[in-house]
């Protein structure tokens, strides 16, 4: 793999980012906790039986939860359009890069589709969103015909489908930090000199 | 369809004696027929509801009333109990099972007239797969020429069913076991 080799001698240029903006690490680690919380809470909840304490308020606090992180995800794009990224570490195959990427774009579409979808369940017929009894998100009724039946649908296995590919980002991350033993994971870590010491890898990749 | 329906109705209009068995269709077009319910919500107050979507038709003879039929077709996708969250969980395995039963019927078997426009009106409810006899307690409210050249007769009909019968796992608790049906229909003459 010489022609990696190469390329990182060509990064080394005008200080590239090395690693992500401490608010773009703030926020990944905040969102993967309320992810998780919010497929863990909603996997449940739609099995309350009626006359469980956790049969109104479940569904409240993953709907005003749901609707704080579709707000952390609009502030970290803004973050990352605004503050970049570190660019794919050249101990990457082209393969890997592209198949990273494509996850990364993937789990923050599936996000934005699994945010809107639950919106269109509870909005289809023009009631609002409470949020924390803060405010109300205004619903603005139904836009296709069986609505919540359908976006319910979609809600649920866009919801699948990312808690699959977020272990597999996980398990990525993971393979790249224990087994490759590059920078890749504390690129997204608290601490800023160890991800500057190991941007060079201490082992090529097989 | 509209015109081909107004066609008839002036052809049978023109044609058949008044005062005789008549064929109707439930005016579901101008929406002048109800198919509400009402269950109990934890046995302190009443959660009402309709089916928005169900077609029929009757042939009523006001001489010879216990020879009056009707059928109905209900779509249960239609479910309607003014909260989408609550309709798509009417709609799911949980309750009204639509992906795999999408309609409900009633066919009259029998008439029975009592005192009055009263009569009891019995016959076959098929309801999440399964059918059932039931009695629908029913009396005529009115009928006589409408304003626009047709012919009307009006009906209403109460009967109760109770979940289990039809296969529903009642997760409401025993109090919202009975669901109450309330039907009212208005037929224009064919």
């Amino acid at each position: 793999m010489a022609n990696h080799l190469q390329q990182s001698t060509h990064q080394t240029q005008s200080s590239p980012q090395v690693r992500y903006h401490w608010v773009s690490v703030l926020l990944h680690w905040l969102m993967a906790l309320v992810i998780f919380g919010l497929f863990g809470v909603g996997f449940w909840m739609v099995d309350l039986t009626y006359y469980s304490a956790w049969y109104k308020t479940a569904p409240h606090y993953h709907k005003s939860v749901g609707i704080v992180l579709a707000l952390l995800l609009l502030v970290r794009i803004g973050v990352l359009l605004k503050k970049g990224k570190p660019a794919a570490l050249s101990s990457h195959s082209k393969i890997v890069q592209r198949a990273s990427k494509a996850t990364h774009v993937l789990l923050y579409l599936l996000l934005f589709f699994i945010v809107v979808s639950g919106y269109l369940i509870s909005t289809a017929d023009n009631r609002g969103i409470e949020v924390f009894n803060w405010f109300v998100l205004p619903g603005f009724g139904e836009f296709f015909p069986q609505q919540a039946d359908r976006a319910g649908w979609v809600h649920k296995w866009l919801a699948y489908s990312l808690i699959a590919l977020a272990v597999l980002h996980a398990l990525g991350a993971l393979k790249h930090h224990f087994i490759d033993k590059d920078a890749t994971l504390k690129r997204m870590g608290w601490s800023m000199t160890t991800a500057t010491k190991s941007t060079n890898p201490t082992k090529e990749p097989s | 369809m509209k015109k081909l329906v107004l066609a008839s109705l002036f052809s049978t209009l023109l044609t058949a004696p008044a005062l005789q068995a008549a064929d109707y269709v439930i005016d579901t077009q101008g929406a002048h027929a109800f198919i509400q319910f009402k269950v109990s919500h934890l046995g302190y107050s009443w959660l009402h509801g309709r089916f928005n979507t169900f077609s029929g038709t009757f042939s009523y003879d006001a001489a010879n009333l216990a020879a009056s039929k009707i059928q109905l077709e209900i779509d249960t996708k239609s479910v309607d109990s003014n909260h989408a969250e609550r309709d798509k969980h009417l709609r799911s395995a949980d309750f009204l099972n639509v992906d795999k039963h999408g309609k409900a019927s009633f066919v009259s078997s029998k008439v029975v007239p009592k005192e009055g426009e009263n009569f009891d009106l019995i016959g076959n409810f098929t309801f999440n797969g399964v059918t059932k006899e039931i009695t629908i307690a029913a009396a005529k409210t009115g009928e006589g020429k409408d304003p626009w050249g047709g012919y009307r007769a009006g009906f209403e009909g109460k009967t109760s069913i109770n979940l289990s019968d039809y296969g529903i796992k009642n997760i409401l608790g025993p109090v919202s076991e009975t669901v109450y049906l309330d039907l009212v229909v208005e037929g224009v003459r064919k």
